[in-house]
C-alpha cells in the first residue's frame, strides 16, 4: 500500500492541473470552437493506448524468458488498462469530428491503427478469457500480445503508404502544427497526466491480481493444512 | 536434413489426410462461388465496375477461404489428441510448424487458383497478360497469412470457441499483408502496371520475412504443456 | 553396475508451479531398471503432470530430471527416441490407415527398415488384416493396439503409460495386460499412471501414492494387498475448505 500512494497523489495533482488548464487556462480554439477542448483527452488517450501495447510486448517476451506469473499479470494488465484508453479514443474520435468536419470517421493512417489497435486488444482479453488452464493463458497470450503488437506499427506504416494513393478527408490536422504556446503547454500536461494515470491504473490492477493469487496460495494452504492435521 | 525431413513428413500427412477427406478444399471451393453469386446479385456490377472492385473482392474471398482452411488446419491434430503424438516424437517442434505451414499454403493456393478461375469466368476478366503479376503476387501475399495463420490457429485451437477466435485474431494481424496484396494487384491489373506495384511487392515480402520469422521463434512455447 | 546405469528415471526435487497454483512439490523419485512403477492417486494430484515432465511435454519449475542417464534439459531429442508413451487417447490419424499411421510415426523417429519394422509390429498387435484401413473404422480396442504398435515402433526403453485401460473392454484390456508383461520380461521399464487396479498390474514392483503434488508413500506388494491401503489413502483427507 505505501508504494501506491506515491503514484496516487502526483496522479491527482496532475490530473486536477490539467482539467483546469483544459477548460479555463488554454484559449478557445478559433476554427473548431469549445469542441476542440476534447483534443486535449483523445491525443494522450491514444498515445497511453499505444504505451499500453508496447509494455504488453515487454512483459510477454519476459514472461516467455523467466515463465514468471509477475509478468504475465502485467503484461495483463497492460492490456486491460490499455484497451480502455484505445475505447476512449474511439468514442472521442466522432464526438469530436462530426460536429467539426461533419464525419464520424475518416480511415486515415492513425485512427485505422488505433481501430486495430483495439481489436488486438479485444483479441488478447477474450483469449485470456477463454483459455482455463492458467500456464496456458499466460504462454498463449504472451505469443498472441507479442505478435500483436508488432503488428501495429506494420499496419501504421501499410496505412500511411496506402493512403499516398487514395486520399481520405483529413481530421484532427491540428494537432502538432501550430499550436499556440499556451495550447501546447496543456497539451503536454495533459499528456503527462494521462501517463501517469496509465501507470497508476496499471499498478492498481497489477496489485489486485497479485491479492487474487495470495488469497489462493493461503486457501490451499490451509486445505493442506487441514489435511495433515487430520 | 533432419529437420526438413521431419517437416515434409508432416506435409506429406496432411496432404495424406485431405486427401481422404477433401474436407478443407471442397468447403473453400464452395465458399468461393458462393461469394461470386453473392456479388453478383448484391452489386450487379457492370464490367467497369468489375474491373475496379475485382483485386479487392478477390482477396476478400481468398481470406474468408484461407480461414476456413486455417480452422481445419489443426482439426485433425485435436482428433484422439494426435498432436501429443507429434510432441513426443524425437522432432524439432519448428519442423512441425514448417510442415502444417506449408500444407496451409499449399491447400490456399489450391483453392486460390480454382476461385481465380472462377472469377475469370463468371466476370469475364481477362487475366492473360496478367498471369505472369498474379503468380507473383498470390504466392507472396499468402505465404504471410499462411504462416501467421499456423501460429494463431495452433493457439486458438486450445479455445473453445476456437471458430470465432481464430478470425478475431488473424483479421487485424493479417490486415497489411491483405492491404499490400490487393494495391499490387489493382497495379498489376492497371495498364501500364503502377509504379505501386514494385513498392507494394517489396512490402510483401518484408511482411512475409517478419511473419514467419516471429511465429517460428514462438511456436515452441505455444506447444508446450 | 554403478549405480547411474541402473536408473531409468530420476526425479530431484523436481517442482512445478504457476502462480498460487502448486502441481508438484519436491518430487524424489527413481525407478530402476526392469521396474513396473504404478503411480496411483486422486484426481489433480499430480500424476499425469508428473509423467508429462518426464515425457519433456513439460518443464518443471525446479529440480533435475534424467532419463536414461540423460538431462532432460540439455538432451531433449535423445531422450525421446529411447521413451514410448501410451495415453487414453490414441494419438493416431483417422484418416490415414493403420500402415500410413505407422509410417508417418517411423519418419519421425528416423527409423530404419521402417516397413519390414512397421509389418512387425502389426503382426504382433495381431493388426495384419486391418492394416490398410483407415483407423476411423477401428474399435477402441482396435485402436489402442495400433497405439501401442505406435509407442513401441522405435524399440524404447522406457514405456510412460497414462491411465492406458480407461475405456477398454475385457478383451482389450487383456491383451494390453499380456502385452506389458511381455514388455516386462524383455527387460523393459514401465512407468503407469492408472485408476484401475483391476488390468495388467500382475507384474507391479513399486507403488507409489502421490497426493497434492507430493509422493507420499511408496509400497511393495501385490494387487490385492494395495487395494485396501489405497482406499484408506483416498479416504484421508476428504475434508477440504471450497
Amino acid at each position: 500500500m505505501r508504494s501506491l500512494n506515491w503514484l496516487l497523489f502526483p496522479t491527482l495533482l496532475l490530473i486536477l492541473i490539467s482539467l483546469y488548464c483544459i477548460f479555463i487556462y488554454a484559449p478557445t480554439e478559433s476554427s473548431m470552437g469549445e469542441v476542440q477542448r476534447i483534443f486535449y483527452f483523445h491525443v494522450p488517450s491514444a498515445w497511453t493506448g499505444f504505451l499500453g501495447i508496447f509494455l504488453v510486448f515487454f512483459c510477454s517476451i519476459l514472461f516467455l524468458i523467466k515463465n514468471d506469473r509477475a509478468w504475465d499479470i502485467r503484461a495483463a494488465a497492460a492490456a486491460e488498462v490499455g484497451a480502455i484508453f484505445t475505447t476512449m479514443v474511439l468514442i472521442s474520435g466522432p464526438l469530436w469530428a462530426k460536429p467539426i468536419w461533419g464525419i464520424y470517421w475518416t480511415w486515415d493512417a492513425k485512427l485505422t491503427s488505433l481501430f486495430v489497435l483495439w481489436l488486438i486488444y479485444l483479441g488478447y482479453l477474450l483469449l485470456r478469457r477463454l483459455l482455463e488452464s492458467p500456464i496456458q493463458r499466460a504462454r498463449l497470450s504472451a505469443v498472441f500480445g507479442i505478435i500483436g503488437a508488432i503488428d501495429v506499427p506494420i499496419v501504421y506504416m501499410s496505412n500511411r503508404w496506402w493512403r499516398t494513393q487514395h486520399p481520405q478527408p483529413v481530421m484532427g490536422g491540428g494537432e502538432s502544427s501550430g499550436l499556440e504556446p499556451s495550447m501546447l503547454f496543456t497539451f503536454l500536461l495533459s499528456l503527462t497526466a494521462f501517463t501517469f494515470l496509465f501507470f497508476l491504473l496499471w499498478r492498481m490492477r497489477c496489485r489486485i491480481e497479485e491479492s487474487a493469487d495470495r488469497l489462493e496460495a493461503l486457501h490451499r494452504e490451509l486445505n493442506t493444512r487441514l489435511q495433515e492435521g487430520k | 536434413m533432419k529437420f526438413l525431413n521431419q517437416a515434409g513428413a508432416i506435409l506429406w500427412k496432411d496432404l495424406l489426410n485431405e486427401y481422404r477427406t477433401r474436407d478443407a478444399l471442397t468447403s473453400m471451393l464452395l465458399f468461393g462461388l458462393l461469394v461470386i453469386l453473392t456479388f453478383h446479385f448484391a452489386f450487379e456490377p457492370d464490367s467497369l465496375e468489375t474491373q475496379k472492385f475485382a483485386p479487392g473482392l478477390l482477396w476478400t474471398t481468398f481470406i474468408f477461404a484461407g480461414l476456413l482452411g486455417l480452422n481445419r488446419a489443426f482439426a485433425s491434430e485435436r482428433e484422439n489428441e494426435a498432436l501429443q503424438g507429434l510432441l513426443l516424437a524425437p522432432v524439432n517442434w519448428g519442423a512441425i510448424f514448417l510442415g502444417k505451414m506449408l500444407a496451409n499454403l499449399l491447400f490456399m493456393l489450391l483453392a486460390e487458383t480454382a476461385i481465380l478461375g472462377c472469377f475469370a469466368i463468371f466476370f469475364n476478366l481477362s487475366l492473360g497478360a496478367k498471369i505472369g503479376w498474379l503468380l507473383l503476387i498470390v504466392p507472396l501475399g499468402t505465404l504471410g497469412f499462411a504462416s501467421v495463420g499456423t501460429i494463431l490457429a495452433a493457439i486458438s485451437m486450445n479455445t473453445r470457441m476456437s471458430d470465432v477466435m481464430l478470425p478475431l485474431l488473424l483479421l487485424p494481424v493479417a490486415l497489411p499483408a491483405a492491404i499490400g496484396s490487393v494495391e499490387a494487384t489493382a497495379a498489376a491489373f492497371s495498364d501500364p502496371p503502377g509504379a505501386a506495384l514494385a513498392f507494394w511487392l517489396k512490402f510483401l515480402v518484408v511482411f512475409d520475412v517478419i511473419f514467419i520469422t516471429v511465429p517460428l521463434l514462438l511456436f515452441d512455447f505455444v506447444l508446450e504443456e | 553396475m554403478s549405480s547411474e546405469l541402473s536408473h531409468v528415471v530420476r526425479l530431484d526435487k523436481v517442482e512445478k508451479w504457476f502462480g498460487p497454483t502448486v502441481a508438484l512439490q519436491g518430487i524424489q523419485l527413481q525407478v530402476h531398471c526392469g521396474e513396473f512403477v504404478v503411480l496411483l492417486g486422486r484426481n489433480g494430484a499430480g500424476k499425469s503432470t508428473l509423467l508429462r515432465i518426464i515425457a519433456r511435454l513439460a518443464k518443471p519449475n525446479a529440480g533435475q530430471v534424467e532419463v536414461c542417464g540423460l538431462s532432460l534439459n540439455q538432451e531433449a531429442e535423445q531422450v525421446r527416441h529411447r521413451l514410448g508413451f501410451v495415453g487414453h487417447q490414441s494419438f493416431l490419424y483417422r484418416n490415414l490407415t493403420a500402415r500410413e499411421n505407422l509410417r508417418f510415426f517411423s519418419k519421425l523417429y528416423g527409423i530404419e527398415d521402417a516397413e519390414v519394422k512397421i509389418q512387425a509390429a502389426l503382426d504382433q498387435v495381431n493388426l495384419q488384416a486391418s492394416a490398410d484401413r483407415e483407423v476411423k473404422g477401428f474399435s477402441r480396442g482396435m485402436q489402442q493396439r495400433l497405439a501401442i504398435a505406435r509407442a513401441t515402433l522405435h524399440q524404447p526403453e522406457l514405456l510412460l503409460l497414462d491411465e492406458p485401460f480407461t475405456g477398454l473392454d475385457w478383451e482389450a484390456s487383456e491383451i494390453l495386460s499380456h502385452w506389458l508383461e511381455q514388455f516386462i520380461r524383455n527387460r523393459g521399464t514401465i512407468l503407469m499412471v492408472t485408476h484401475d487396479l483391476e488390468h495388467g498390474l500382475g507384474h507391479v514392483s513399486r507403488w507409489v501414492f502421490l497426493d497434492r503434488g507430493k509422493v507420499r508413500r511408496e509400497m511393495k506388494g501385490n494387487v490385492q494387498s494395495i487395494r485396501d491401503e489405497y482406499r484408506n489413502f483416498l479416504k484421508e483427507g476428504r475434508r477440504e475448505i471450497s
